[in-house]
């Protein structure tokens, strides 16, 4: 009964502040429960964490089918080597030589990973797996537990290797 | 009454002489018009409509272990007009396509906002809409085109690009609605399939002309286009038009997530890789004659493809029949809509010798589709995305067409 008069409360509010007063306003706990946002500065981060160790046997279990042993690919892609290819005829794009955050890593593996059962991993484990990843690609050294605190902190190697769109790139208008 | 009897006797008769006079091969082909009997009624009307048996376009499946997370091409060549029907639209999907119940559907805008709102497929509904014709156009259409050995057809080559009317609710309504904040600069996009497949994008081409969108051609999306709700986002890359929308989050910076990272970013050929190249720039092809036809005889053919921008409208489109050296100006089909498929057609007179067709169009910015070389010379050979190049096919003297 609480709930409800709470509810009722919060969509009068809402009706009052648009134009067209149409919807109503969640309640934070909605809100936190579909907010699975993570930004690079580690908004959005979860409480727990994992080490690369941990994180190994996840991988095992949860990972290698398709990305092969270690990371180093299979069926699906590798996510360790690469570094030094990017500007070479052959590129190998992986975590280790492509990605510019380490958060991101974190942010796929919780939601869309495994592919067959995203999901299905704890916060725990993700921190875990998010180590062992970046342990294999020489980025944090072993045993470094991976959390809030030091996952946005971690230095990705291509982190520099953006640039803003520079098109149009061709004919009498373009910016090069 | 009495016409269909006459013309029944008259039928019997020509079969007469046909079976007299054996020896002649012009009479045989009037002996093999049958006799046509009384009428029967046709089918029954019904209550939600087929195509005829005989119409067997369909979409390119791929080779694939996993067609959960893959993309099916639209048959260009089969297309009339600029609207891909709705059952041949292209599909890219991450984790599969979602059932989602449109009665428990909702979707969340919060983030930096003063009133954070949650609203039902009924809510949305009750909002002002519009209706506009936009295509999307995959990122990988047309990655094929980057080596020297391109797709065969159209299908293939630039299947990954579809064009629909499509109708909802102005994104721009909605925030107005829930009070976007002085700091915020994007808002991420999420879907409700398995993945969560999002996306971040720019404030102000939400507060543009970004359409949350529940119908399509007239009717609701297809559970592959992201019923209930999905994202049209004119002109930028097909992947940021989020399907299955469930989510929206005012930021004051992107998610810098998955497919706007490690995917859609072009590596150039100095190491750097773009990163947030939005806009699908100007591109045409010919679907007729293109890769798989055989041209049926020398003399008159319509040539006929599609031009689309993602920063605007079609301005002209040329076409070559000996492979760039000379251009005529085709004729343009009205209304040419922004950022839409706008169709092109031209006159041609096939002397039976061979011929290389070719299109190029100019967009409303004065930006012209570059060869295939252009753009190779700036951006290197593993930019992967966004290749929006020339396609030349090639008429052999047999009438064969093919990938030139």
């Amino acid at each position: 009964m609480r709930k409800a008069l709470l509810v009722l409360t919060v969509s009068i509010v809402a009706a009052q502040s648009g134009k067209y007063g149409v919807g109503r306003a969640p309640a934070p706990e909605e809100i936190k429960r579909l907010d699975l946002t993570v930004l690079p500065d580690g908004t959005g981060l979860p409480a727990g964490g994992g080490s690369a160790a941990e994180g190994k046997l996840v991988y095992e279990r949860r990972c290698q089918r398709c990305h092969g042993a270690e990371a180093k690919g299979g069926d699906e892609v590798a996510m360790v080597g690469g570094q030094g290819t990017l500007p070479t005829p052959k590129p190998l794009k992986t975590v280790g030589s492509y990605w510019p955050h380490a958060t991101t890593l974190f942010d796929y593996v919780r939601r869309a990973m495994p592919f067959k059962e995203p999901g299905i991993l704890t916060a725990d484990q993700v921190y875990a797996v998010t180590a062992y990843i970046l342990q294999l690609n020489g980025i944090i050294k072993d045993g470094e537990r991976m959390d809030a605190k030091s996952l946005p902190a971690v230095r990705m190697p291509n982190r520099d290797g953006f640039i803003p769109d520079s098109r149009p790139d061709t004919g009498p208008k373009a910016k090069r | 009454m009495n016409d269909r009897s006459d013309r029944r006797k008259f039928l019997q008769w020509g079969a007469g002489i046909g079976v007299a006079m054996t020896g002649c091969s012009k009479t045989e082909k009037t002996a093999a018009v049958e006799e046509e009997g009384p009428s029967q009624l046709g089918a029954t009307i019904r209550a939600y409509g087929e195509r005829s048996p005989h119409e067997k376009s369909a979409r390119f499946l791929p080779d694939t272990k996993t067609p959960e997370a893959a993309s099916s091409r639209t048959p260009l060549a089969d297309s009339h007009g600029i609207i891909t029907p709705n059952g041949l639209h292209f599909e890219r999907h991450h984790s599969g396509v979602p059932t989602i119940d449109p009665a428990a559907h909702k979707l969340l805008i919060h983030g930096l906002v003063s009133n954070p709102l949650m609203l039902t497929m009924g809510e949305l509904k009750r909002l002002p809409s519009v209706s506009r014709v936009h295509f999307i156009e995959c990122a990988g259409n047309s990655r094929s085109e980057w080596g020297t050995k391109g797709a065969p057809d159209v299908r293939q080559s630039h299947g990954l690009a579809s064009c629909s009317e499509w109708t909802g609710v102005l994104l721009s309504v909605l925030l107005a609605e829930a009070g976007v904040q002085a700091k915020a600069k994007w808002l991420i996009a999420e879907g409700d399939d398995p993945c969560h497949m999002q996306r971040s994008i720019p404030l102000s081409k939400a507060l543009d002309d970004i359409i949350v969108a529940y119908g399509q051609n007239g009717e609701s999306l297809r559970p592959e286009q992201g019923y209930p709700l999905r994202l049209v986002v004119p002109g930028y890359e097909g992947n940021i038009n989020v399907k299955w929308l469930r989510r929206i989050n005012v930021t004051d910076q992107p998610g810098m997530v998955k497919d706007e990272t490690s995917k859609y970013t072009e590596l150039l050929g100095d190491g750097k890789a773009r990163i947030f190249t939005f806009e699908m720039d100007a591109k045409s092809v010919i679907t007729y004659p293109s890769g798989g036809h055989q041209l049926e005889g020398k003399g008159f053919h319509q040539i006929t493809g599609l031009a689309w921008s993602g920063r605007g409208r079609v301005e002209t489109v040329e076409i070559s029949t000996d492979g760039g050296k000379t251009w005529k100006k085709a004729e343009l089909q009205e209304p040419r809509h922004r950022m839409a498929f706008t169709r092109f057609r031209l006159g041609w007179t096939w002397d039976g010798g061979e011929a290389v067709l070719v299109s190029r169009c100019t967009d409303e910015t004065g930006y012209t589709q570059p060869t295939r070389d252009d753009l190779i010379a700036v951006r290197g050979k593993n930019s992967d995305y966004h290749c929006n190049a020339t396609k030349p096919w090639m008429v052999s003297a047999d009438g064969k067409v093919t990938n030139a």
